[in-house]
């Protein structure tokens, strides 16, 4: 592939969360470079999702820090996040469910909207031209993922595989650096993870999107990413290429088991 | 149409392309709906594109007389690419876009193709997996540059950037475009159009810009097509009808083409656009009909009667208020308030409020369908043609509608039906000759000039033609009577309940027929009247069910006893078939087609016992299963005998 993998621009240091007496993360560190698709994967309850979400800023970790492209970050929260380029799509779909997927997608432009509520409210001059450029976008994320035909629909009406193609798209149009995927293809059939594959592909070549995803299904994750960075019990047990993962004795232990 | 001083001279695409941009240079000729706007381009910027791709295509080495693969949806610049190679005296070929990579290499080597032009990386992915097989394709080029950016062949090209050098070239030598466009002649072959093969190895059928242009104009005479009508065009361009409506048409009437943003926003599309003039096959008339259905049941009781009562009326008075025919102010008024509160709100949510006409053909269409779509007051109506008539046989004139026939001929067809019950035609759209076949050209065009459609049928007395069947499988009973038995099967098939019948007769002193239940139909038929029954097998062989197929049954012999033609065939003694046909078990083709001869091999045991004048029968089959076990399906068939009905004496066969 002719995309080529830049410096490192997050960098994880020996991150620690834990809730009371639980502890979710124990002392993780990874980074990840531009442009790759770097993936998180473990069993149940190996602590993903709160990785995912201690980056995002949803949960501040007790010990450790976040370098982002050279910048510090102890007290990441979720609006610095999406200032700094990090746009994530949900486990369990986080969508409008009575709005349109042409809206839903708009709501992805909020933070480039630059005018006032009044502005907006009576739709005249730079709010209008605001608008009509950020509808041009939502229109180019909606040829891309070739939703087209949904495009007035209501989301709630829409079947599920259809609904995490607009949550992605919603993620798309905030036009992140780092895009963070949880569990993408969670409950697809095949041609629909296949569909989620193409589109994550095509999202980080022809956009250079870096991306961060966690993934349960093991082919999906091996065939997609870059890097595989392997979570168990809040601990790092595991970090390389698909190929070195596979072959290290405690991944397999941890994960793969003997099913594999 | 274009007509006046020097239309004669309007005799090929091209010409007929620049004319448009002189004289309505500036009316709509395409639309696109791309990131949710529908664009436009003039006759005049259509014009311009074409000639830079004309240009272009000759830059890289395209000749008189070479093909220029096609594939893609329906996108402008596709048609475009076919009016560029006819400029250059070349020959588009479109292929069809769902067909696999290796369908594909049969089209590719037989029609010798050196450049193509295809939508996206889909289509450029095929030829790429074909092109050590065909080492001929030189040149591939690629409208929608999306996904291809890591391609690196040196013979792929971007249309955008073969427009370019074209309109440079074009700009520095503007005669060169312009004499080859003189060169033109109208006897040059404009298209070649595969067929689609069932039976042995697609054909290419070339057809000239001559008869393209007389069938276009004779359409567009019949149908008063203008410049300002619209179409959207949806169905494949490598099929005869969609390079009829929406490329010959549209060049010999100057009206505007509409492609729509993707295959999923037909319906959207075409409420956005509201298309005067339309074409579908049956198939998309009946989905429609059956989602509007759907929908009404689920609707409010005070819409669901409104929608009832009124479409009642519809079906009372809406066909002859169409036709123009007398109808009383009673139900005159009625079907007004019918229009304002259902059949108005109804036709545009369907996106056909502005249609004038609509078309149908390909399959037969079922009565009560065609009928529903003309009582709400769309004028639909069929025709009847082939690839190598230019899909212009027969049309059905406004007014003189007759839903079981296909209308009278076309202007300028000649139509003469052989002894044999064939159908044969003769006129201006017949196909040049099939792509270097001599053979199946002479085997196709009889001594007088005639093309062999390979269809029977019969002209009724008012001088419209029904088409009964494929002429092969037309056979004969012992009295002599003429047998169809597709005729008697596609009557059988009109009924929601009958999902497969096949019919018996040829050399025997009466038809015979088995029937295969819709499952879906007959299940919901029975829940709703309390009928229990435990699955396929069970729900078959149902007394009430058998009953009610011996209703239909009896229907349509009421029907056929109509047409002294057919009279003779009326069904005598039928069952029901314990299992369903399945092409798994190689009882009928892929595309649905019922293989007779297999059939009656198979079952002869059935067959024997409804001639025999038996009242059961004992069977045990055996079935394939999707994950290739077998398995055995027995029961034991009830024989029914249907009612015959006289035949209407009307005039002698």
């Amino acid at each position: 592939m002719a995309r080529e993998i830049g410096p490192v621009i997050l960098d994880l240091k020996n991150l620690s969360l834990s809730f009371g007496g639980v502890k979710a993360l124990t002392d993780v560190s990874f980074d990840v470079c531009e442009h790759e698709i770097r993936a998180i994967i473990g069993p149940n309850g190996a602590g993903k999702s709160s990785m995912l979400n201690v980056i995002n800023g949803v949960y501040r970790p007790q010990e450790g820090e976040i370098v982002l492209r050279g910048g510090h970050f102890t007290n990441m929260t979720p609006y610095r996040a999406a200032i700094a380029g990090f746009a994530r799509t949900f486990q369990n779909i986080a969508l409008f469910k009575g709005m349109s997927v042409l809206d839903n997608i708009m709501t992805g432009r909020n933070l480039k909207m630059k005018c006032s509520l009044l502005q907006q409210a009576f739709w005249f001059g730079p709010a209008r031209r605001e608008e009509l450029a950020h509808r041009a976008r939502v229109e180019e994320i909606i040829d891309f993922l070739e939703i087209q035909h949904i495009r007035k629909t209501p989301v709630g009406r829409l079947p599920y595989g259809l609904q995490k193609r607009v949550d992605l798209g919603r993620a798309l149009a905030m036009e992140p650096r780092i895009l963070l995927l949880d569990e993408p293809m969670a409950g697809m059939n095949v041609e629909e993870k296949q569909d989620m594959s193409r589109f994550i592909l095509d999202v980080n070549d022809q956009f250079g999107t870096t991306i961060v995803l966690i993934e349960h299904d093991m082919g999906v994750v091996m065939d997609l990413s870059d890097r595989v960075v392997v979570l168990d019990y809040g601990r790092k047990i595991g970090d390389g290429t698909p190929d070195e993962v596979r072959a290290n004795p405690e991944v397999i232990k941890a994960y793969l088991g003997a099913s594999h | 149409m274009v007509a006046g001083p020097g239309a004669n001279a309007l005799d090929t695409f091209p010409r007929l392309l620049l004319a448009h941009a002189r004289v309505r240079g500036d009316r709509p000729a395409m639309r696109e709906k791309a990131f949710g706007i529908w664009q436009c381009w003039t006759w005049a910027e259509a014009a311009r594109e074409v000639r830079g791709m004309a240009c272009g295509l000759a830059e890289l080495g395209f000749k008189r007389g070479d093909r220029l693969g096609i594939v893609g949806d329906n996108r402008p610049r596709l048609y475009w690419a076919m009016c560029a190679a006819q400029m250059l005296g070349g020959i588009p070929v479109p292929m069809y876009q769902d067909a696999v990579a290796q369908e594909m290499t049969f089209v590719l080597q037989d029609a010798g193709i050196r450049i193509a032009i295809v939508e996206d990386q889909e289509q450029v992915d095929k030829l790429l997996e074909v092109k050590d097989q065909h080492p001929d394709l030189l040149h591939i080029i690629y409208d929608d540059p999306r996904g291809l950016r890591h391609y690196s062949q040196t013979f792929l090209h971007g249309l955008d950037e073969l427009i370019a050098a074209g309109t440079i070239h074009d700009r520095n030598h503007p005669d060169f475009l312009d004499q080859e466009i003189a060169q033109g002649q109208p006897d040059d072959t404009a298209i070649m159009l595969y067929t689609s093969g069932t039976t042995g190895k697609p054909k290419g059928v070339c057809q000239t810009h001559g008869a393209l242009i007389a069938a276009a104009r004779g359409g567009c005479g019949f149908d008063r097509l203008g410049d300002t009508d619209e179409v959207l065009s949806y169905l494949p361009m490598a099929w005869v009808g969609d390079n009829l409506f929406s490329y010959a048409q549209a060049l010999v009437a100057g009206f505007t083409v509409n492609c729509p943003e993707s295959g999923d926003t037909v319906m959207t599309d075409m409420r956005e656009i509201g298309p005067t003039f339309y074409f579908a096959p049956p198939r998309v008339f009946e989905n429609l009909l059956t989602q509007v259905m759907i929908r009404m049941e689920d609707a409010g009781t005070l819409k669901r009667r409104m929608f009832h009562a009124f479409m009642d009326v519809a079906k009372r008075c809406g066909a002859d208020i169409l036709d123009g025919k007398p109808v009383g102010s009673t139900d005159r008024l009625q079907y007004a308030l019918g229009n304002l509160l259902v059949y108005g709100p109804l036709k545009n949510v369907l996106g056909m409020t502005r249609i004038r006409v609509a078309y149908t053909a390909g399959a037969a269409i079922g009565p009560d369908l065609f009928r529903f779509y003309r009582s709400i007051g769309i004028n639909l109506k069929q025709l009847y043609g082939q690839t190598e008539t230019c899909a212009y046989v027969c049309l059905q004139p406004d007014g003189k509608i007759k839903f079981d026939s296909v209308g009278l001929p076309a202007p300028g067809v000649e139509i003469k039906i052989a002894a044999n019950g064939e159908i044969l035609v003769r006129g201006p759209m017949l196909l040049k000759e099939y792509y270097r076949r001599p053979d199946a050209t002479a085997e196709s065009i009889n001594a007088e000039g005639y093309f062999m459609t390979g269809d029977a049928g019969f002209l009724d007395e008012d001088g419209h033609l029904k088409i009964i069947d494929r002429a092969k499988d037309v056979g004969k009973l012992t009295n002599g009577a003429m047998f169809a038995p597709n005729y008697i099967e596609n009557k059988l098939k009109f009924f929601p309940y009958i999902k497969e019948a096949v019919a018996f007769g040829h050399d025997r002193d009466m038809v015979c027929a088995f029937v295969n239940i819709d499952m879906g139909a007959v299940g919901n038929w029975a829940e709703r009247r309390g009928i229990p029954y435990s699955g396929y097998v069970d729900l078959a062989g149902k007394p009430e069910v058998l009953q009610l197929i011996q209703e239909c049954i009896e229907q349509v012999n009421a029907e056929l006893a109509h047409d002294a033609m057919v009279a003779d065939t009326q069904v005598h003694r039928f069952l029901v078939l314990h299992k369903e046909l399945d092409p798994d078990d190689d009882e009928l083709t892929r595309t649905r087609k019922v293989r007779r001869n297999f059939i009656s091999e198979k079952y002869a045991v059935l067959i024997e016992a409804l001639y025999g004048g038996r009242q059961n029968q004992f069977i045990e089959t055996e079935v394939k299963f999707e994950d290739g076990r077998k398995g055995k399906v027995a029961a034991d068939l009830q024989i029914r005998d249907a009612r015959i009905f006289p035949a209407v004496q009307g005039r002698a066969a």
